[in-house]
């Protein structure tokens, strides 16, 4: 493969890409295209110790230069592939520059879902997704009073906990009537939403945003659809992510709110893998097709699509998992929770510390951790192996989970 | 600033600096030693910077926290006495020289 390896992206699963397939033998060259200027850094902090000043910039990168160097990864930064030809197996780069490719990899992750109301664009509005986002945020914040978050999810939740504090208030819109809807059952939900009370971040629950406005450009206050009007001096949108999907879909890839992958993360064309927030997959867990967006997924998801690429196919079956970090709350998802029909708790919300264990047709699906790592780290491993666990057991605090894990 | 020595499975040993204050974990991301994975970047949430500090040193270091200890409970390598999540092992003078070693496997 005299034309080696591209990797479209410049996050956690093209990095693993990368990576995986020189762990693989693979010796030809490897080009990973990024659009940003910085070496690949870690996300997950810029909503959290990032922005509370526990982690410094020094500590993001994924990887040291050495590895790349060591790795013989060419690193070609601040360059946004525009078009990708799939006859003569050639990329486009904005800067009019051409790669040729024998396999290529597209981890092109996903971009902030934008608000859609007037005022959106005004100075002081701003997302969260990329480094430059987060030192943005930082700096405006620091001189920000009045703080509202649109959206309840992570990002919002996070962001509201590292940014809530003496001489700044925080206010999080969410449009549903509780936090984290999709992700968390609703006593996990009203477990965060009394934590963030009680730190003093006011929620408004079950209403959107009208519209935003300004003076001078920048932004002033929220009007919320319920009519009332919060004063605000930073606005944070965390709504969600879009999936970077424009080149594939122009290439003639099949889409369909993520480049479509199957099992091994290979899409409808042989010569192209894809990995990570920008691809749908079939979920063997969920039994129907995902786009999942965390860590977790972005690297096991590459290995596989390294293992694609250099022939050697291993299937995308990983549990999910997730986590959160919001003040002391120590959040860990395993599985997928949605379609439960019971679930059952171990532990207890009073003591902030507990885990739900969700059952379908009398099988373990999923469950969700706070402050509980040792239910978590048990949960991966029973998901995993599909061990037997009934509602009774889970419950049952004299029951030692690991000791039902087998080997 | 005090060193640390990095020792993989097959016994190669990688002795680096590490500034203090800086994990253990992170000092091997910064000088791109193999064996740490830490996928969660040291939030302590995946158990996946997994080491087993030398006999030498591991009374010298603080216990583990809760958190760290419950995590060790579903590390997937054996969990030895020495098992620590170098992610919650901050370097300091007195650790100079450390010597971690790694486990047959964080996943």
């Amino acid at each position: 493969m005299p034309d080696g390896l591209v990797v479209v992206g410049g996050s956690y699963a093209a990095v693993q890409i990368a990576a995986s397939a020189r762990e693989r033998g693979f010796d030809g060259p490897i080009r990973l295209v990024g659009e940003e200027e910085e070496p690949p850094y870690q996300r997950p902090p810029l909503s959290k110790g990032f922005l509370t000043g526990k982690t410094t910039a020094a500590m993001l990168p994924l990887r040291a230069e050495a590895f790349y160097r060591n790795a013989a990864i060419d690193l070609v930064l601040g360059t946004r592939v525009t078009a990708v030809d799939r006859i003569d197996r050639v990329v486009t780069m904005a800067d009019g520059r051409h790669l040729r490719y024998d396999r290529l990899a597209l981890a092109l992750g996903a971009r902030p879902r934008p608000l859609p109301v007037p005022g959106a664009g005004l100075d002081g509005v701003l997302a969260l997704r990329t480094l430059a986002d987060a030192e943005r945020l930082r700096a405006v914040a620091a001189q920000a009073g009045e703080v509202v978050v649109v959206g309840g999810g992570f990002i919002g939740l996070e962001v509201a906990s590292a940014l809530v504090g003496p001489g700044r208030a925080v206010t999080v819109v969410e449009a549903q009537d509780r936090l984290l809807a999709r992700a968390l059952p609703p006593a996990v939900s009203e477990f965060l939403a009394g934590v963030h009370r009680a730190r003093g971040v006011r929620l408004a629950l079950r209403t959107g945003v009208r519209s935003i406005d300004g003076t001078g450009g920048r932004v002033r206050s929220v009007t919320l659809d319920d009519g009332r009007t919060l004063g605000a001096d930073l606005v944070v949108v965390g709504i969600g992510a879009v999936p970077n999907a424009e080149i594939a879909q122009a290439c003639g890839l099949p889409c369909d709110d993520g480049i479509l992958v199957d099992r091994f993360a290979t899409t409808a064309d042989p010569a192209i893998v894809a990995a990570g927030d920008c691809t749908r997959h079939p979920n063997v867990h969920a039994g129907r097709p995902l786009r999942l967006e965390s860590v977790q997924n972005a690297l096991d998801q590459a290995r596989a699509a390294a293992g694609s690429a250099m022939g050697t196919p291993t299937p995308h079956d990983a549990v999910p998992w997730f986590w959160s970090d919001q003040y002391e709350v120590k959040l860990q998802m395993a599985g997928l929770s949605q379609g439960a029909d019971r679930s059952a708790l171990r532990g207890s919300a009073d003591q902030g510390r507990f885990s739900l264990f969700h059952f379908r047709d009398g099988r373990l699906i999923a469950v969700d951790s706070v402050n509980r790592p040792a239910d978590h780290m048990a949960a991966r491993r029973l998901l995993a192996a599909g061990r037997p666990l009934t509602a009774e057991q889970a419950a049952d605090e004299s029951i030692d989970l690991k000791l039902l894990i087998g080997s | 600033m005090p060193i640390v020595v990095y020792v993989q499975k097959d016994g190669t040993e990688t002795r680096v600096d590490v500034p203090e204050g800086t994990s253990v974990m992170l000092g091997a991301v910064q000088n791109d030693i193999g064996g740490i994975e830490a996928e969660c970047g040291g939030c302590c949430s995946c158990a996946t910077c997994h080491v087993y500090v030398d006999e030498a040193f591991a009374a010298r270091l603080p216990p583990p926290e809760e958190i760290e200890g419950e995590l060790l409970s579903g590390v997937a390598a054996e969990r030895r006495p020495t098992s620590r999540l170098s992610c919650q092992l901050a370097v300091t003078a007195a650790l100079d020289g450390l010597v971690v070693h790694m486990p047959d496997t964080q996943y």
